[in-house]
């Protein structure tokens, strides 16, 4: 995984609530068996004017000029700022893949979706939650400020405006470590293979049906 | 110290804990198709292996199709589906997991065919890459969806990295009308709590109404846990439970079927046990639930109207009310027994068990389909569903109603397959999401229990299923 400690990102505003990962990544791309390559489908349905299917040259579609991620003044956007309950429906992992294929590093939004929230980490994808009254100040300034840019520093859990405002933003201390370290949950895991053995023969002792 | 359920499930779990994050062990790891196969070739390009095979348990259901599968899988038409379905074959193959191929007769929806088999028991940890996992939280298990970075850890490991949830008891006293069921019971809940109301919890579903359903609603009602936000439902374990699970392929047998209930009996909330919030609702002023709108929280009773703007609560909702009316091509206070619809699809792991079927074949028995209804779908959740329903004479039921009597998967819940919608066509679904594109791109979904998706087919519309004959 690869780390992350600190982006200055240009910010493409979605001013949605509850985005369900369907929009994020509707269901024709998830047949495929690859990990890589989701990036010109995330938001297809909204992105392009005609129905996507996997192995169409994605170049030759026709955009939906009114859908904000075709905005020119957003190209090369890594931050998306959105509203409530991102990522809502389906655990499909396809959906930080595809954000992250399309140039994505951090979301900012009030809350998320548990799921989609936990895939984000293991995909060196930041989620950060701001209060709705700071999302609103950072809607305001976007829509107000071609080329507006944030800058994200993990390591010290801030989020600056190019006006100077600092946020601060809480995250679980494991998940900050792996992220800036770029490290891998099964490496760290078995590491603790030892504990895992000697739990796994108390639990068939104490509950032997589980293992027939 | 008195415990919720979540808390037992939890700490019998636990390996290892630091700082609040915790190591669970997972008893039972649910696979598909379509969330393993990273997961597979994350295992092959680290060299590691499956820690236990044995607790896995696989199916291919999102890519199958419902129609003819004389040819097997060489026949699934779309070449990309048909290599996802061979990928989760030879995957299982190569790493010596048990997996209910396509035409296995015990194929079906991972989440019907867990608890069918009896793979799922009270008690467990259940995990599978799948969002609808909370299904099988209704045996008392700690169950949830997870990413497939997740499924390759669990693969690997046989554990999860995990944070406690906040506990939320869902309190529901009294007894349900009749043609009131556990569809109503679901939507009712997210209605109310909406569907971030749940995000960070774990929620146990409580009370006389809930104890009054039978697995097959419960699963319903768990499966569903998930569109309220929360990752993971359950229900204690009780008569119901025990019963459902007993003489099942994969449950315990003799002496060791006497420890397990043993065991399983202590598996419900402490009566002093403090939960993090609680919410209540009365049975008894449950109605028929429709969804109107594009989220499963935007939903009324069948005697509702779709609201107007000035009910929203605030801006960011108003914006997404006005979104919903123009994607359902809708206007706000039409009444929702006014809505006409053009496909029906009685399936999908909420609402595809043998009780759904029996609900939905009785509404239907001795009628027909509306002539303005294109196509109405009953897709069994597995090859033994299929069966039984066949046994009781479900199928002719069905068929002599102008509905199409399928094979068994995930179908139109979510349209990987043949089967969806097409743009502007309006649909009554006994699914559980009715997200923009989400049954076919431009598709417009209305959930429903299955009684009242067997009567919206015979009218041509919705009707209120407890006055419809």
């Amino acid at each position: 995984m690869q780390a992350f400690k600190q982006i200055n990102g240009l910010v493409v505003p979605l001013d949605r609530a509850n985005v369900d990962t369907d929009a994020i990544i509707p269901k024709q791309f998830l047949k495929s068996i690859k990990r890589a390559g989701f990036g010109p489908n995330a938001f297809d349905e909204w992105r392009y004017l005609d129905h996507g299917e996997p192995g169409m040259d994605n170049s030759q579609r026709k955009i939906n000029p009114d859908f904000v991620l075709n905005q020119s003044r957003y190209q090369g956007a890594s931050v998306l700022l959105t509203r409530e309950n991102f990522g809502c429906g389906s655990s499909r992992e396809h959906a930080p893949w595809a954000l992250e294929d399309y140039g994505f590093k951090v979301v900012i939004a009030p809350s998320y979706a548990d799921i989609f929230y936990n895939n984000c980490f293991k995909n060196g994808m930041l989620p950060i939650i701001l209060s709705p009254s700071i999302v609103d100040t950072l809607f305001a300034q976007v829509g107000a400020s071609v080329g507006y840019q944030l800058n994200v520093n993990l390591e010290a859990q801030t989020v600056t405006t190019p006006g100077g405002e600092v946020y601060a933003f809480e995250v679980d201390a494991f998940r900050k470590h792996c992220l800036i370290n770029g490290l891998d949950d099964i490496g760290l895991t078995m590491q603790q293979q030892d504990k895992i053995k000697l739990f796994e023969q108390k639990h068939q002792l104490a509950q032997p049906w589980l293992f027939k | 110290m008195a415990k919720t359920l979540y808390e037992k499930l939890f700490d019998a779990h636990v390996v290892h804990e630091e700082n609040g994050t915790a190591l669970i062990y997972i008893d039972r790891h649910l696979v598909h198709e379509v969330t393993s196969p990273q997961a597979f070739e994350g295992l092959k390009l680290a060299n590691r292996k499956l820690w236990r095979p044995a607790s896995i348990l696989a199916v291919p259901d999102h890519n199958v199709p419902t129609t003819d599968r004389s040819a097997g899988v060489a026949g699934i038409s779309d070449p990309i589906s048909r290599l996802q379905v061979q990928t989760l074959d030879e995957n299982c193959a190569t790493y010596g997991v048990t997996e209910f191929k396509m035409n296995d007769a015990r194929q079906g929806i991972v989440h019907v065919i867990g608890p069918e088999q009896g793979a799922t028991l009270p008690g467990m940890t259940v995990v599978c890459g799948d969002s609808h996992t909370s299904t099988h939280g209704a045996f008392g298990a700690l169950a949830h969806g997870i990413g497939t970075s997740e499924v390759e850890h669990v693969m690997a490991t046989q554990c999860l990295v995990q944070k406690r949830s906040k506990t939320l008891q869902v309190l529901v006293e009294g007894e349900l009308g009749l043609g009131v069921t556990a569809k109503d019971v679901a939507l009712a809940i997210i209605g109310k709590i909406g569907t971030a109301g749940g995000n960070g919890y774990a929620i146990e579903f409580a009370g006389s109404a809930i104890r009054g359903l039978s697995m097959e609603g419960r699963m319903t009602l768990c499966n569903m846990a998930i569109e309220a936000g929360a990752r993971a439902g359950m229900i204690a374990v009780d008569d119901t439970t025990i019963d459902y699970v007993k003489d099942r392929p994969f449950s315990p047998k003799a002496e060791l079927w006497s420890a397990a209930v043993a065991y399983w009996r202590t598996l419900h909330s402490d009566p002093e046990a403090q939960f993090d919030a609680i919410v209540s609702l009365n049975a008894a002023d449950i109605q028929p639930q429709v969804t109107w709108g594009t989220s499963p929280e935007m939903v009324v009773g069948i005697d509702g109207r779709v609201p107007s703007l000035d009910m929203a609560k605030n801006e960011v909702q108003r914006a997404d009310w006005e979104r919903a009316y123009a994607y359902m091509g809708l206007e706000a206070n039409t009444a929702i027994n006014a809505i006409h619809i053009d496909k029906v699809f009685i399936g999908s792991c909420t609402n595809s068990r043998i009780e759904d079927l029996r609900a939905a074949a009785a509404v239907a028995k001795g009628k027909h389909i509306a002539p303005n209804i294109k196509l109405a779908l009953v897709v069994p959740g597995s090859g033994l569903v299929k069966a039984q329903a066949e046994s009781e004479g479900l199928d002719q039921i069905f068929i002599a109603a102008g509905f199409e009597w399928r094979e068994p998967g995930c179908s139109m819940c979510l349209a990987m397959n043949a089967d969806r919608l097409e743009a502007g066509e309006r649909c009554a679904s006994t699914s559980n999401r009715n997200f923009e594109g989400r049954q076919g791109q431009g598709g417009r979904t209305h959930l429903v229990s299955p009684q009242m998706a067997a009567a919206a087919a015979l009218a041509g519309h919705f009707v209120d299923v407890r006055t419809f004959n």
